[in-house]
């Protein structure tokens, strides 16, 4: 399989604060890897390095062939390419749902009004949301919204797929049909990196799990192995306060 | 009574004067105080300096300094001739101008950075983001301020009456100068001056209305 993100050397200071030091993975295509850690561990600013939402200190992303890092290379392509979604949705409130969703078509791509609608739909359909579409984000639940965001990032037909703590914000009982969607789409060969709290989503979905601590990758491995036969002290310990 | 009746005409035509003023030099202090705005929040230091030093220069003198300036300073140079509305619509508009900037200002940046970075995670530039995703929604928030910036606006232009332009103070003037009737004309001109405020205070509420944050 090819590599859809490289990260090498990757390195991120606020002020004289290292919160990543030197981390390099790779993620092939198709690949489900959720990173998990503490918070204010840098798994979060790891994810939002990936599309340069944090400018990168040192160290290069390589995605899709593309070098992030590189000056004179246009951003806004490659982010067209790479879907994100968020902890607190971000959907925007003045517009609809379908507005939402073919917004970015229509004026990064120059996709016809018809042609966003329809595709908008069909990903409405997809997430279960078919009868939300003139609704606006604010008379939606958390659940809801979160589905019409990752509805939102898919109309961009993104190769990869960055998730934020997508759950983290929700109430518990809209968790699941959020996490049923993610599932949908690692089933239908998305490329998809998660950073997450939900430590059965990563050991049902995932096929690699990355543990972060203090802006380092302690321990990779497949969830079962991971998650059954930690070998990393460091990760015995966090594993055996959240599971 | 009978006095308001026999000036309404020229009171009118100081309305529609007033009026006139007040559009044009709102519309343009609006798209002044827009751009000052962007070239505060712009990433480039010299273009916030220059932003800054004009709003600080404008909001730190009086109105009416401006105005003699504008008119009586501008006008005492060789190579510049300004007519009275000219120097009087550029006075009130660059007024407006700079608190429009500052309003404006605030209310991006009182905007949650999550929206910035949902659009731009898309593939959205920094423009697009500006004005489909940040300035939309700034605008209705920023909806009572700007009436009250339109409010300051009308009344300020009745100081240009001071430079000689016929507005509706001015016509006030004129009429009580031939008809002594001082107490009536400036009740008359003052009731003109609420009612156009109080229409423009509904417009607003009516804005607010249909353009709810949802």
């Amino acid at each position: 399989m090819t590599t859809m993100i490289e990260v090498k050397n990757l390195q991120k200071k606020y002020g004289d604060l290292e919160v990543l030091q030197d981390i390099s993975a790779n993620i092939k295509e198709k690949e489900v890897v959720c990173i998990i850690g503490a918070s204010g561990s840098g798994k979060s600013t790891f994810l939002r390095c990936m599309n340069r939402l944090e400018d990168i200190t040192s160290g290069q992303v390589i995605i899709n062939g593309q070098d992030v890092t590189d000056k004179s290379i246009n951003i806004n392509k490659i982010r067209q390419e790479v879907g994100m979604v968020f902890q607190h949705f971000n959907l925007f409130p003045h517009k609809t749902v379908m507005q939402n969703i073919i917004l970015a078509p229509m004026k990064t791509r120059g996709i016809s009004k018809e042609e966003a609608v329809k595709k908008g739909q069909e990903l409405l359909a997809k997430v279960g949301l078919s009868d939300k579409a003139d609704s606006y984000p604010g008379s939606l639940s958390g659940g809801q919204k979160q589905r019409v965001a990752i509805a939102r990032a898919l109309a961009m037909n993104p190769k990869v797929m960055l998730f934020d703590e997508p759950t983290s914000a929700l109430d518990p009982e809209m968790v699941g049909d959020v996490l049923e969607v993610m599932k949908e789409l690692a089933h239908e060969g998305m490329t998809m990196v998660v950073v997450t709290h939900e430590m059965g989503f990563a050991r049902e979905v995932a096929d690699r799990v990355l543990f972060i601590d203090k802006g380092v990758i302690v321990e990779e491995n497949e969830p079962v192995e991971l998650f059954s036969n930690p070998q990393h002290e460091r990760t015995q310990s966090f594993l055996s306060k959240v599971l | 009574m009978q006095v308001i009746f026999d000036s309404l005409p020229y009171l009118l035509e100081g309305l529609r004067v007033t009026l006139y003023i007040f559009c044009v030099a709102i519309v343009l202090g609006f798209i002044l105080g827009l751009l000052l705005a962007l070239l505060r929040l712009a990433p480039i230091k010299v273009l916030n300096w220059i932003a800054k030093i004009f709003i600080d220069a404008i909001r730190g003198t009086p109105i009416l300094v401006q105005l003699f300036f504008f008119y009586y300073g501008l006008n005492s140079l060789e190579f510049v001739s300004l007519d009275r509305t000219t120097a009087g619509i550029i006075t009130v508009a660059i007024n407006a101008g700079a608190y429009f900037a500052e309003n404006i200002r605030a209310g991006i940046q009182s905007m949650d950075k999550g929206q910035t970075e949902a659009a731009r995670s898309l593939g959205l530039t920094a423009t697009q983001n500006m004005r489909y995703i940040i300035l939309p929604q700034a605008f209705r928030r920023m909806l009572p301020t700007f009436t009250n910036q339109a409010i300051i606006s009308l009344k300020d232009t009745s100081l240009l009456s001071i430079i000689g332009i016929a507005d509706l103070t001015q016509q006030g003037n004129v009429v009580i100068a031939s008809t002594f009737k001082a107490f009536e004309i400036w009740l008359a001109v003052g009731v003109m001056y609420f009612v156009m405020i109080y229409l423009l205070s509904l417009l607003s509420s009516y804005l607010e209305r249909r353009f709810e944050l949802r």
